[in-house]
């Protein structure tokens, strides 16, 4: 049996070219998502701004949204959104967080209990108070931090201070974009998308220290290889592991984008993008030749070390 | 890296099949794995978001712990300067303390000596930790008292311990089934209720504290006159039902604490809902002494500071029992027999989250779980046979064994599946998956570099390992974050995600490594089919 090669054996793609286009571009995608953070904003979900959601089905046939939102409208609860979550029986319900404290919250959930009545089947009511919601998001901003900064810990313990740096650049990079990429499609950004985001840093990570393990491996091996041309070979050896990894873990993905239904789908869809587009983009073409750039040592010997950077140095 | 002794060999399978062996639980419905030996019983607890229920964190109201702790020590302040017979004025609750004025200047060292005996040293877990309960300062004549925060604190936990027993109480007599209550943090309860659809009634019976009164109606002004004037200094108005007020006093006759009993009934003459109750027997001896004292004086019954009813005592209640009738209907009847039954709560309870799930969006979701996780799975079985053929089916083999252990210590641990938890398990298929890859292209690489195929694969485990190793350690990290900051379902993914890395790295370093080295003995291979 003929066996799958997707990239073939001795490639010898040069990628440290490329980070002359690259890195501009990482750049510009990064102000780009950064000024659409601040000038687009995210969706934040119930988790961290508090209120009220609610998913109905309705017990016979499609859902009346005009009729519900009458109904709703009528309650005197500022702003409800209603929105066809999948099937057209399925609604889902937003109440923005009531003025009042926590209790104001239970009482516009009772409300909204008596304004459809029994005609619906409540499949999920999630109440989030004013006192949680704070917490939830600065607990959710602390452990991104405090995440990157155990791993670069780690990174700086087991490979140098430049490889370290150079992940996390790369991560930043990822989150950066990932925010983005959540920004444009308003994905709801609650607490699960900050596990998303932990787990594209994983991911990301994942892939760097692989690739970073081999130029480590290649720096002991050939003292005398010019840093790019080293790091092209590390890169390219690598490279159908990568891409294998990659289709494996996106068919998983993909399963769970199709059949995984709503409630984790915008899980799934920043996964998709974070760990398969950018993910495997930043290891390449950032985490890589971004080491030209930190000075990496060659196992202490300084006459190689000079030769090695001297000639990149611009 | 090839070689394996006997008894290594046997160890590494021994191990797996006993992880594996924990999951089996989870196959058999409930009412079998009852019958097993205790330790057999041990399985995965699905979320709430998967098999539906109710989800609600409570906060024990600090100011209002705060506020009668300040009540309290002013009582004390009363009791302690009168039994002294110190003359005082202004004894009053000022900001964060009580204030008394001595009114003579040789009473001062003994007023404070005596004030001084009310705060007592704070014991702390670790014996004591030379912190006192009140502060007491003295500013000429005027005395302050005020309690500690460590004691505030102190106290909050403890209020909070009472409510859990109050709370595990009602729950219980609402018959709800299998809730765990458990603290979050200083001052919080969570509460959770498997199978509860719509929690309002819940929700109704732990907002209330459930602190019940018997007080006199003070009949020297009506409540009009006091709520447009001023009430007497020991009396209160207080709503009743409708828009009726009441002047109360506030020094309370009995209270709900000495009730040893409440059952919900029916009045024989009017066939209304009525609670009925019994005292304890001193509770029974104060309420006679106060009846018997003030018969055709009306009193009240006080819930939470509302008069639920304030009858006109025509004869002494002596037996210890009574009965309160309002305007109940069946059911508040009942819940308010349950309420009194519970205890009252030292504290108001806010609920600050909620979050419940229908049983048919759970269902749904587990049957979405179950096709998503079997669709990649093939999808991902398939790719690697396509890939590297019989090393691929290798890979499959002990993918399949890395998902059945990542099931054995969840149900050793006894932990909560949750939806992500769900994902996280599929995630980590593609994790297990990418061990194999590494391993199987650094052979493949060395194949290439000319090495003969025994000593390559020899070479592939042995430099492939370090990079497993570092790269699932960075997840790993993540995934302990995840776990210390997230709470319920997210709780979940980083749990499944965090096993799964584990189970990854024993499965690439030891099964893996012995389904091939059992291989290459076997058939001694002239070249490596990937």
């Amino acid at each position: 049996m003929r066996l799958l090669r997707i990239v073939p054996d001795n490639t010898k793609f040069d990628f440290m070219r490329f980070r002359r286009i690259s890195f501009p571009i990482s750049a510009l995608m990064s102000i780009l998502a950064i000024s659409l953070y601040f000038f687009h904003g995210l969706n934040f979900g119930i988790d961290f701004k508090g209120g009220t959601l609610i998913e109905v089905q309705t017990k016979a046939g499609a859902a009346d949204l005009a009729t519900m939102r009458a109904a709703l409208g009528a309650l005197g609860l500022g702003e409800v959104q209603l929105q066809q979550f999948g099937a057209p029986d399925d609604v889902l319900i937003r109440i923005a967080e009531q003025p009042g404290g926590d209790a104001a919250q239970q009482q516009a959930v009772t409300k909204v209990r008596g304004a459809l009545g029994s005609v619906v089947d409540y499949r999920r009511v999630e109440v989030v108070g004013p006192r949680v919601s704070g917490e939830l998001l600065s607990y959710g901003v602390i452990g991104l931090g405090l995440a990157i900064l155990c791993i670069l810990v780690y990174l700086w313990f087991r490979f140098e201070w430049q490889f370290a740096l150079g992940a996390m650049i790369a991560n930043v990079h990822d989150i950066v974009l990932t925010i983005g990429f959540m920004s444009i499609t308003q994905i709801d950004f609650d607490l699960t998308s900050i596990a998303a985001l932990l787990t594209i840093l994983g991911y990301s990570l994942n892939d760097t220290v692989v690739i970073y393990d081999r130029i480590r491996e290649m720096l002991r091996r050939y003292k005398k290889m010019p840093m790019p041309e080293l790091l092209n070979a590390s890169v390219n050896q690598t490279l159908s592991r990568s891409v294998i990894t990659h289709v494996t873990v996106s068919l998983a993905l993909l399963s769970l984008l199709l059949f995984g239904g709503q409630a984790i789908h915008s899980f799934t869809a920043t996964m998709m993008f974070g760990v398969v587009l950018v993910g495997t983009y930043t290891s390449v073409f950032i985490a890589s030749p971004i080491l030209i750039y930190l000075g990496v040592g060659r196992g202490g010997d300084a006459l190689t070390r000079a030769a090695g950077t001297s000639k990149e140095k611009p | 890296m090839l070689f394996f002794t006997r008894w290594k060999a046997a160890a590494i399978l021994l191990m797996a099949f006993f992880v594996c062996l924990c999951a089996v639980p989870n196959f058999f419905p409930e009412s079998t794995v009852k019958r097993w030996p205790e330790w057999a019983q041990r399985h995965i607890v699905l979320g709430l978001d998967l098999q539906g229920g109710s989800h609600l964190l409570l906060q024990v109201d600090a100011n209002a712990v705060r506020k009668e702790r300040l009540q309290s020590l002013n009582d004390d302040v009363l009791r302690v300067l009168r039994q002294a017979r110190i003359q005082f004025t202004g004894r009053a609750v000022v900001g964060n303390g009580v204030q008394v004025h001595i009114t003579r200047d040789t009473d001062l060292d003994n007023a404070l000596a005596k004030l001084r005996e009310l705060s007592t040293p704070l014991s702390g877990i670790l014996g004591a930790s030379g912190q006192r309960s009140v502060d007491v300062t003295a500013n000429g004549n005027l005395i302050t008292l005020s309690p500690s925060e460590a004691a505030l604190t102190e106290r909050i936990r403890q209020a909070v311990d009472q409510s859990i027993q109050i709370i595990e109480r009602r729950v219980n007599e609402l018959g709800l089934v299998e809730p765990t209550i458990q603290r979050e943090g200083i001052d919080r309860i969570l509460v959770q209720v498997p199978g509860l659809q719509d929690p309002s009634r819940l929700k109704e019976m732990l907002g209330k504290t459930a602190k019940l009164d018997f007080r006199m109606v003070d009949q020297s002004m009506t409540a009009e006159q006091a709520a447009e004037s001023h009430a007497p200094q020991d009396s209160e108005v207080l709503d009743g039902e409708g828009n009726q007020k009441y002047l109360i006093e506030k020094r309370v006759l009995v209270s709900g604490a000495d009730l040893v009993d409440a059952q919900p009934g029916f009045d024989q003459r009017t066939s209304e809902p009525i609670v009925s109750f019994r005292f304890n027997s001193s509770g029974a001896r104060k309420f006679a002494e106060a009846t018997q004292a003030n018969v055709g004086k009306p009193f009240a019954i006080v819930l939470d500071n509302k008069v639920i009813s304030a009858p006109v005592i025509r004869e002494p209640i002596l037996g210890g029992s009574g009965q309160i009738s309002g305007s109940f209907t069946v059911q508040s009847a009942n819940d308010l027999a349950i309420l009194l039954r519970a205890g009252a709560l030292p504290a108001p309870l806010t609920i600050i989250e909620e979050r419940t799930v229908g049983p048919g969006l759970g269902a749904d979701s587990i049957a979405k779980g179950k096709i998503s996780s079997y669709v990649g799975a093939a999808m991902v079985i398939i790719f690697m046979l396509a890939t590297y053929g019989l090393f691929g089916l290798f890979a499959n083999i002990a993918v399949a064994i890395n998902v059945a252990m990542i099931f054995g210590v969840l149900s050793m641990l006894g932990a909560t599946l949750t939806l992500p938890g769900i994902a996280g398990i599929v995630l980590t298929v593609g994790i297990a998956v990418d061990s194999n890859v590494l391993i199987y292209e650094r052979i493949r690489e060395e194949v290439r570099g000319g090495r003969t195929p025994i000593n390559a694969i020899d070479a592939g485990f042995s430099r492939a390992l370090a990079t497993i190793l570092d790269s699932n350690i960075t997840t790993f990290i993540a995934a302990a974050v995840l776990f210390y900051i997230g709470t319920g379902p997210v709780r979940g993914f980083a749990v499944t995600l965090g096993i799964g890395i584990i189970t990854t790295v024993f499965t690439a370093f030891t099964l893996t490594r012995l389904i091939v080295a059992t291989w290459v003995r076997w058939r001694r291979p002239q070249r490596v089919p990937i």
